[in-house]
């Protein structure tokens, strides 16, 4: 219980938790935008990590390792979006199909091996654990990160504001109306799960890149720490009446959050083993809050569409 | 304008649920038409409206839009022609979008949709000057989340959306069923407006007679998934809903018009 060695450990944990960050960032296009739970995730959360250090351990540049990473992410968000739309598979079950079949073609990637590790003194990684402390600050992990997901907001914030990226805000809120105002609500969900995987594949690389490996079980339960992240930005930021960029900075600062707390229960002794565990207890409760409070400590609820003008 | 060939739809077929909703319906329409369409619950009035707007595709028969076969095209396809209003007021609008993005999406109807601005600095104010003429306010809520609106303002401006891009047909799906009758009557009003000042074709679904009456040049019946009575011009206005009662159970062999037609 040494309050210095949790200190110490507290740039390494907001790290981490900036690049899950990103990872919610994907996942929030689904799941809040397009009103889709897609757990494809938890494949691409490994794939990408596994193109990126293949890539970059046979030769490639850390950017074109990590583009193709987004790629393949995307890849795999099409086969859950074809899989959800032209085969009427509900979505659900379309991305833990793709999930699944994911798990084979993540080992094929890292040549059938469990786990690819990447030495960080012979390659140019963009972010390690081990550019925290001791290094230039251009070099800086936290200082990358940072800039990728200002970047990344960026982007997302320009694109659902164009033509394009409010007919997939709309599929999201109201399907029924989006195609009979035209939109093609297949292709719109099909992109929108490309968009969101690429994402989570990208974060995926660099998630990888930090900590020096590819792990198959890279991406175990990813979708929840994404909803975790989600959620959390949602319940402390909420309230603040901001724009589209800020929810998504908040689903970044919720990856912070996660990941300082889970940092603190490390500290304060928890197994490690119990994390995912504690995770899922912790989703599940604020999953339910709102429903339960809808349930038990509402007034009598409005009548929907019989207000009057 | 619109032209339905014996169209049929079963439902469920081959099973115990089996349901014949159009039975080898005809329709015509000329340019500028506003019919009113009755009927008694499963009649199958809102399964032609679903028809022409290719919710699904019929079993048999054809669909043309003003001369364009429109029988095997998906539904966002047709969209580019049509204008439609549903019954539940959820149903016509995006509610976590702002009022000005959903009439963007609207006017963007049968474009592609590309990388340039979702709204524009002077379509935007294009849309304050339409939102006059529902006479609800909304001009000056232009950012306002159409989840926070009532459900007649939500079907008002689910009207000025359908409207926005001049459509070859509107669809009107019993759009004040929902509302209180105050409500109901300006949102009528409304689609009196608008419908006048743009000569729209129009098919309106509506379980009050009176408003069968009184709106439009053209009255159909539906019974069984056909149309049964057919009147316009002279001989409509002319019409009480005793008269339109009578014909009901002349055509359905007796059986008595439903509890909700009496009401009305």
């Amino acid at each position: 219980m040494n309050i210095i060695a949790l200190l110490n450990s507290l740039p390494g944990a907001c790290a981490q938790g900036l690049i899950w960050g990103i990872m919610a960032i994907g996942v929030f296009i689904t799941y809040k935008i397009l009103d889709l739970a897609d757990l494809t995730v938890d494949g691409t959360m490994c794939t990408g990590g596994a193109v990126c250090i293949m890539m970059m351990l046979s030769g490639h540049s850390v950017w074109l390792s990590l583009f193709v990473a987004f790629l393949a992410g995307m890849l795999a968000g099409l086969v859950t979006g074809v899989l959800h739309t032209f085969l009427g598979i509900p979505a659900i079950l379309a991305g833990i199909l793709s999930q699944l079949g994911l798990y084979s073609i993540n080992l094929r990637i890292m040549d059938n091996k469990a786990n690819q590790a990447i030495n960080v003194d012979k390659y140019p990684l963009l972010v390690s654990l081990r550019y925290i402390k001791g290094v230039p600050f251009y070099k800086n992990t936290l200082l990358i990160t940072v800039i990728i997901i200002a970047l990344l907001i960026g982007i997302l914030y320009w694109f659902f504001g164009t033509e394009l990226g409010c007919s997939i805000r709309a599929t999201g809120s109201n399907q029924n109306m989006s195609r009979a105002q035209g939109i093609n609500t297949d292709f719109t969900k099909i992109l929108g799960l490309m968009i969101s995987n690429g994402i989570v594949a990208f974060a995926s690389g660099l998630y990888a890149q930090y900590q020096g490996f590819a792990d198959i079980n890279a991406g175990r339960g990813a979708i929840v720490i994404g909803l975790a992240a989600v959620i959390i930005g949602q319940v402390l930021f909420g309230k603040i009446h901001g724009n589209f960029a800020f929810k998504l900075l908040s689903v970044a600062l919720g990856g912070v959050i996660y990941y300082l707390v889970l940092q603190v229960v490390l500290w304060l002794g928890l197994n490690a083993n119990d994390l995912k565990l504690i995770s899922a207890i912790v989703v599940a409760v604020f999953l339910a809050i709102p429903y339960l409070k809808e349930k038990h400590f509402s007034k009598p609820a409005k009548k929907g569409g019989t207000g009057r003008a | 304008m619109l032209d339905l060939n014996s169209i049929s739809k079963t439902f469920n077929a081959g099973t115990v649920n089996e349901k014949r909703a159009l039975n080898g319906l005809d329709l015509h329409l000329q340019e500028g038409d506003f019919v009113t369409v009755i009927g008694g619950n499963g009649a199958g009035k809102s399964t032609m409206l679903n028809a022409i707007a290719g919710t699904w595709f019929v079993d048999s028969g054809s669909i043309l839009i003003d001369g364009i076969d429109v029988t095997r095209l998906s539904e966002h396809k047709r969209a580019t022609y049509l204008g439609r209003v549903f019954q539940d007021p959820m149903t016509g609008t995006a509610a976590s979008m702002q009022i000005e993005e959903n009439l963007a999406l609207a006017a963007r109807r049968g474009q592609t949709r590309t990388l340039k601005k979702g709204i524009t600095v002077k379509e935007r104010e294009g849309y304050r000057e339409q939102l006059k003429i529902l006479e609800l306010g909304l001009e000056d809520r232009l950012t306002t989340h159409v989840g926070l609106l009532s459900g007649g303002q939500r079907q008002a401006l689910t009207l000025l959306m359908a409207t926005l891009q001049k459509p070859k047909l509107l669809l009107l799906d019993e759009h004040t069923a929902a509302l209180d009758p105050k409500t109901a009557a300006k949102v009528l009003e409304a689609t009196d407006r608008i419908v006048g000042r743009d000569h729209l074709t129009t098919i309106m679904i509506t379980h009050n007679m009176k408003d069968a009456i009184a709106h439009g040049n053209r009255l159909v019946m539906m019974h069984e998934g056909r149309i049964i009575y057919d009147v316009s011009g002279e001989e409509k206005k002319k019409l009480t809903v005793s008269d339109l009662l009578r014909k009901f159970e002349e055509a359905s062999g007796g059986e008595f018009a439903n509890d909700r037609m009496m009401l009305n």
